[in-house]
This record gives structure tokens, sequence and C-alpha cells, in this order.
């Protein structure tokens, strides 16, 4: 047990918040000051309206891990955190792979290659071709070494978008806070969309 | 994994504002609508500087004069001192205004300060125009993302339409929950906007903010059950007491259970000093009996208290044989540096009746006369010396005894931070709560003189002392402008060793008296308060002493009395760093 406690491992969590400016800083900060490093970060609209998602990939131990969720969730506007093991979600990373379209065409193994890791093609022109993969970091890793030899031009991955397994679903308990306690209208600091309109001296 | 129990409805908090209805039939400014917001959430005093962001709300201010009281400071820091000491006196928010760029900077202290050691505050900062931010516009500062890491929250208002909202949740993020600093900062365009408000509505509730948790009953019943077995239980109180204004449930649970209780420097005063339950302080100057049977008690019980460096000492080392129960309204605070057998999450208020209800009524004589030997000990060795010396020179302790009988432990007493900050409060006696104001976590030099300002507006029927080194009034020294201006009656004990003592100490014990920039200058602190229209009077012999003292505390207005002390004394007893509790050392 203690042998368990003091081992670091990727840890999946998952802040549920308001869509506030400043608020990615305060949640950042949590990290910063304890010299953690974030291994990978998504931030999207969930599927209740107003609520934003964060997926926060680190290595760290569970004590810790622990500790840094209660300090997120006291943030004034984070509604809800959960940290899981790679265990207990499921887990995405999508993969851009910009590659010589005379490559492609020529190289017949090129183009099994890309069939074989499922890879999509996004979009084609006549000096190169964007290719797409989804999935694990190994699974997207896998391609990257196999394309690096045909003159791979470029290469980008996402940050990890995660699913609990074993959960009812933010959503149920999010209808219910919000059949109890009513939130109230979130107001949003949006003078760069009406700059113009701004009252100035 | 959940970390907190699932949300539940949270009753409306009795500490809301009331709803105020603004004379919405002809349209006001931004800066009117503030002024409004702060009425309606009962504020009766502002510290705050003015500057050219801000001037909007100070050009406001001048019509509201009869119901808000401006204090003026003479540095922002002092500004938010002087809120902190008003909302450790009275229980309410501190209010602080400041003008953008370094106006806002200078409250970065301050606002640490207060995050720390939870003190309830909401400061209006003035902005630069809305259509100048990030431009590096004349005083701009980004005060939001500066100040981020020490507000409990913060939040940019850039249109005047937002104003009553933004404070509104301000000052019920401030005080709700554990209290803390919260910052609106507000551009100077939203100041000046007109516009018709609906009439103010306080807040009660935030969707993603749970200020109170759930008490879990089962929680309550088997701390209970620890505490009815236990054989020697020991208590340790902090602020969370005196936030909770739990101070009548905290002394029933310890009249009833019996159980010897020892405090954090912020959670002096909660119980009396002479209460026969109260065994003293905990930490590296606490008393020599709660720190060393901290690591003999079978049942550790802490109240509101958040398990700081400076009170465990080495946590590996730190009561290894107790099981700990932890009662504390912040979810974080739990498990976060002692391991808690039993949580008991909530407002203290609400969980200790609930614990009350459930303990035996128990006496504990073998385990409390531990405390006395240990107590004998201590006197012996220090407290006697200290309190009692027989050399010629003073010493602080027995300034503070003196002050002890002179004020027979009715006053407020407001400490700076070093050597003087650990003897006011090892040997200050209150009688009341809310009579210990001090910089405990952060351990602020300059926090007492503003402090204190504040701390006699949040308690004008009240005697307030500050007690403060040489180091630390020149701090702030500025603020003795303000006792001027306002005529605040604020009694200044400076307690001159002619050294920054603590860092001494210190380089004496650990650096081979290698004393590196503590040798420090005083001016003729007399003549300075002199200047500012203050009386004074300098003390060097022990039989001026108490009548000096006396004629501190007799004058009719501020007053500053300076008391040369021994320069090279030490603070005993001492958890040196690194050290266990366990072993604290009485020399």
């Amino acid at each position: 047990m203690h042998q368990q406690s003091i081992d670091r491992r990727e840890y999946n969590i998952t802040a549920y918040t308001e869509n506030q400016v400043g608020l990615l800083n305060r949640i950042a900060i949590i990290f910063s000051r304890r010299k953690i490093n974030i291994e990978s970060l998504n931030t999207s609209p969930s599927e209740v309206e107003g609520i934003h998602r964060f997926n926060i990939v680190v290595v760290e131990t569970e004590d810790v891990v622990r500790k840094i969720a209660r300090q997120i969730e006291k943030q004034v506007e984070v509604l809800k955190v959960y940290f899981n093991t790679n265990e207990d979600v499921i887990w995405q990373e999508m993969a851009l792979y910009k590659v010589p379209t005379d490559v492609i065409a020529e190289r017949v193994i090129v183009e099994r290659l890309l069939r074989e890791h499922g890879a999509r093609v996004v979009v084609i022109r006549k000096d190169y071709t964007v290719f797409e993969t989804t999935g694990h970091r190994e699974e997207t890793d896998k391609l990257l070494t196999v394309l690096q030899p045909y003159g791979l031009i470029e290469f980008v991955r996402s940050a990890r978008i995660a699913i609990i397994k074993d959960s009812q679903g933010f959503h149920h308990k999010l209808r219910e806070f919000e059949r109890t306690e009513p939130s109230p209208e979130v107001s949003e600091n949006d003078y760069l969309n009406s700059r113009d309109k701004v009252f100035t001296m | 994994m959940y970390l907190n129990p699932p949300p539940q409805p949270v009753p409306t908090s009795p500490e809301t504002a009331v709803a105020t209805a603004l004379p919405s039939t002809q349209p006001l400014s931004g800066a009117q609508a503030t002024l409004h917001a702060l009425l309606a959430e009962g504020v009766d005093t502002v510290f705050g500087y003015p500057g050219g962001a801000i001037i909007p709300i100070y050009d406001a201010l001048y019509d509201f004069k009869e119901q808000l009281n401006h204090v003026l400071v003479r540095h922002e820091q002092g500004g938010i001192h002087a809120a902190q000491g008003y909302a450790r006196s009275s229980g309410k928010v501190g209010v602080v205004f400041a003008t953008s760029g370094p106006g806002a900077t200078n409250l970065v202290t301050g606002l640490a300060d207060a995050l720390i050691d939870s003190t309830p505050l909401v400061c209006i900062t003035g902005q630069v125009f809305a259509h100048l931010l990030g431009t590096d516009a004349f005083q701009e500062t980004d005060i939001i993302n500066i100040t981020t890491p020490i507000t409990k929250w913060n939040h940019q208002v850039t249109d005047a339409s937002e104003i009553p909202e933004a404070l509104a949740k301000a000052f019920y993020i401030a005080r709700s929950g554990r209290p803390g600093p919260v910052l609106i900062d507000i551009t100077k365009n939203a100041q000046m906007q007109k516009a018709e408000f609906p009439p103010y509505q306080p807040c009660n509730h935030i969707r993603s903010y749970r200020p109170r948790p759930l008490v879990r009953s089962e929680y309550v019943a088997q701390a209970a059950a620890l505490i009815n077995q236990a054989k020697r239980p020991l208590v340790l109180w902090g602020q969370g007491v005196l936030l909770g204004q739990a101070e009548q449930e905290f002394k029933q649970f310890i009249e009833k259970s019996g159980i010897p209780a020892a405090w954090t420097i912020l959670g002096a005063g909660a119980l009396p000093t002479g209460h026969p339950l109260n065994v003293g302080m905990l930490g590296m100057h606490g008393n020599y009996g709660p720190n060393v049977l901290t690591n003999e008690c079978d049942v550790l019980i802490a109240i509101g208290m958040r398990f700081d460096d400076r009170v465990t000492g080495r946590l590996d080392k730190y009561a290894r044989q107790a099981q700990v129960i932890h009662l504390d309204i912040d979810p974080t605070e739990i498990d976060k540096n002692v391991k808690a057998t039993v949580p008991v999450w909530g407002d203290c208020k609400e969980t200790l009746p609930l614990l009350t209800e459930l303990v035996e009524a128990r006496t504990h004589p073998e385990w409390r006369q531990r405390f006395r030997d240990h107590d004998a000990e201590e006197i012996a060795a220090v407290i006697q010396d200290e309190l009692f010396p027989t050399s010629d020179e003073l010493t602080m302790g027995e300034v503070i005894q003196q002050l002890n009988e002179l004020t027979q432990g009715e006053a407020i007493i407001v400490t700076d931070v070093g050597q003087h900050q650990m003897v006011a409060c090892r040997y200050a006696r209150l009688n009341h709560t809310r009579s210990n104001i001090t910089s405990g976590g952060l351990g602020t030099m300059g926090f007492a003189l503003p402090a204190a300002i504040g701390a006699k507006y949040g308690a004008p029927e009240r005697t307030v002392v500050a007690v403060i080194g040489d180091g630390g009034i020149q701090m702030t020294i500025q603020e003795l402008g303000t006792i001027m201006q306002t005529g605040v009656n604020v009694k200044i004990l400076l307690l001159n060793n002619q050294f920054l003592g603590m860092v001494r100490q210190w380089q004496e014990m650990f650096h081979d008296r290698r004393y590196s920039f503590v040798d420090i200058a005083s001016p003729d602190y007399v003549t300075v308060a002199s200047g500012y229209s203050i009386a004074g009077r300098r003390v060097e012999y022990r039989p001026e002493l108490q009548a000096a003292l006396r004629e501190m505390l007799e004058h009719p207005g501020s007053f500053l009395l300076e008391v040369m002390v021994t320069k090279e004394n030490n603070i005993f007893p001492m958890v040196p760093q690194g050290c266990g509790v366990g072993e604290i050392r009485l020399k």
C-alpha cells in the first residue's frame, strides 16, 4: 500500500467549470506553484450550456493528485473535479501528419502503412498531403516513427480528451444541481467584442 | 473517485446583505452604483487612496460623506492592512479603494496576508479605460493576473451594468465559507458610464461555489466515539473558531469533554487566557506543555486550524502516535499536511454542537496534571526571568506583563512580526474573542500600525494597543499621518531592541552569531510622533515603565510609547527548524 502511494502514474483530472475569463490561469497556477508539469490540457464546452470541461493529464502520485483536485475544486467557478487513472477512462488524442504528396503517390509502402494505421486523408495538395489518426499516444507515435523516413514535413498532436468509464455522467448531477439551485446569470468580460462602442473620455 | 459529497442545497447564509433599493428613477454612474452597493452591504468604513483611474468613485464619494466613512491612508499597503485590522476586530468585511497600476500593486502584500489568514476583504481598484486594456497604458497593470494566486476570487468589470452583480458576488464570496480577500477591478469608463440599475440584489448563492460542505453525521459519530475512548485527548484550535463565531459552542465542547486545549496564534482569544482548560500556545515559540504533549496524546482534535509548518515542526515527527480528528470548513485542509483519521467537514459552529451532544462528560485530571507539570518547568526555565527579570535591562515580556495588569485583558492587542510578536502572543492576557490581531501565515512586517488603525475603526469602544518592533514600525511608519489626520485613538507600544531581533536570534543560534545586516538604526520615534502631533514618551528604566504605560493608556488620543529593551534577548521555548515538536528547547 505504501509502495503504491509513492508511485507516480498518469492521472486524468476532469474539472467542470463555469466559462469564465481568467479561470484557466487560476487552475494553471495550482500546478505551477507546486512545480508540477502538465502533460496535456484540453478545455472545451461540455454537453451542458455554459459549463466547460477541463481535461488535464499529469504524472503524479495519487496523494498529490487528490490534493490538487481539491485545490481546483476550491476555486469559486469550479463545479466539480474528478481524477482517474488511465484504466478508469476512455481517452483519445488526435494527430495530424503532413507528408510530401509525391512520396505518397509514388511509394506504395507508404500507402499501406497509412491504411494499417487507420489514417484518414484530411487534405491533398500538390506539395503535401495531411493525414489524421486518433488513438492512444503509442498508436499515434507508431505512425509518426514509420512516416519519418518518408519525408514527414510536420506533425502535431492534440491534447487528450477523456470520458470516465464508470460514471452516470456529470450531466445528470448538474441537472439535479440546477433544479435545486438555479444559477445566476454569468457575466462575461466582453469589451473586446465592442471596443468601438465602449465609452471613452 | 469522489472528493467530496455530492452537491446539496445550501441554506441561505445568515451573513448576507440586506436588499436595498437603489434610487433607480434616474440613471446613476457606475461609480455611484458602486457606493450604493457598498451601503447595501452594510459597509460603514472604507480605507483607501485616490488616483487617476479611481477618480470617478472618489468623485461620487464626495456626496456620500455622511453615509460612508473614508479613511485616507498614506500608502495602499497601509490601507489594506487597516482593512484587515477592521475585519479582524469587527468580524465584518474590510473594504479598500486603490487606483490602477502602482496603487493596485501596493495591495499585493495585504492580499497575500489576508488570503493566508482568511480575512474577508473586498478591494476595489480603478483600472484604465477598457479600450486601453493590454496597451501598456499609463498606470496600467494586469492586476487580475497579478492577484490571481493571492485572492479568493477576482473579477474585472468593463461595463457599468456589471457593477452591482460583481460587488454582490464579491461580498458573498469574501465573507462566506472560509473567508478571504476578493478584488474587483473597475475600468474608468465603467465608473463613468451612466445606466439605470435595478434594485440591488445581494448574492447568497453561486452555482459553482459551495462555501459550507455538507456535514456528515457518521463522521461526527466516529469522532465522538474516538474522543470517548481517549485517555489522553488534546484539542488544538485555530482561527476557524473565531471565523465561525463558534466561541460559545467551542467552550461548551471543551468544558463538557474536559479536554485540555491549545491554540495557534490566530486562534488566541477564542477561549479566555485564564480558562482552566486553556493550556497555551502551540508551535515554534509556543508553550512547552502543548508542544511536548502533542507527541504523547492519543487523540488529537484539530478545530479550525490548518497544521501550519510553524505549528507542526517536522511532519514525520508530528503526533505519529495519535488518532487525528480534523474539523474544518475547507475540504482542502483535510489531509493536506496531517492525515486525518476522522475528517469532520463543515462550519464548526454547526459541527461542534453535534459533537458536544455525543461526547461524554469527563475531567481527565491526570492528563491535565501533565500540562501543569510542564508549565512549572517552563515557568522556572523561561517565564519567570522573562516576566520578572532580575537584571537591570527591561525585557519585552515584563512590558507585556505590566500592560496586562493595567488592561486586565480587556484590550485588543495588534502585533507586528518578530520577537515582540511571539512575546505578545505568548504573554498577552485576552479575555475576549477578536482581541489578538496579528499577521500569522505571511508574517508581514509593517502590519501592526495600519492594522491597529483599522482595528480601532472596527471596534471603537475598545482600547487598541499596537505592539511593534523597531524594524516593523519603520516599514509603514507613514501611517502616523493617517492617525494625525483622522484622530483615531491607537496606543503604539514600540519595543525597541535596536535589532531585527528574530533574524538576529536565528543568526546567533544557527549561523555562528554572524549578525548580517540586522543592526537597524532608528530615528527618535518620540520626535517623529511629535511631528505628526502624536504624544509620546521613551522609557529606558524599570521604575518608569508602569507609569508610562498608564500614561499611554489614559492619554485621550493616540500615544507612542517607546520602551528600550534588552538587545540580545532570545525567545524560548523554541522548536528549531527541522525538528519535531517533541524536541522543543527551553534554552
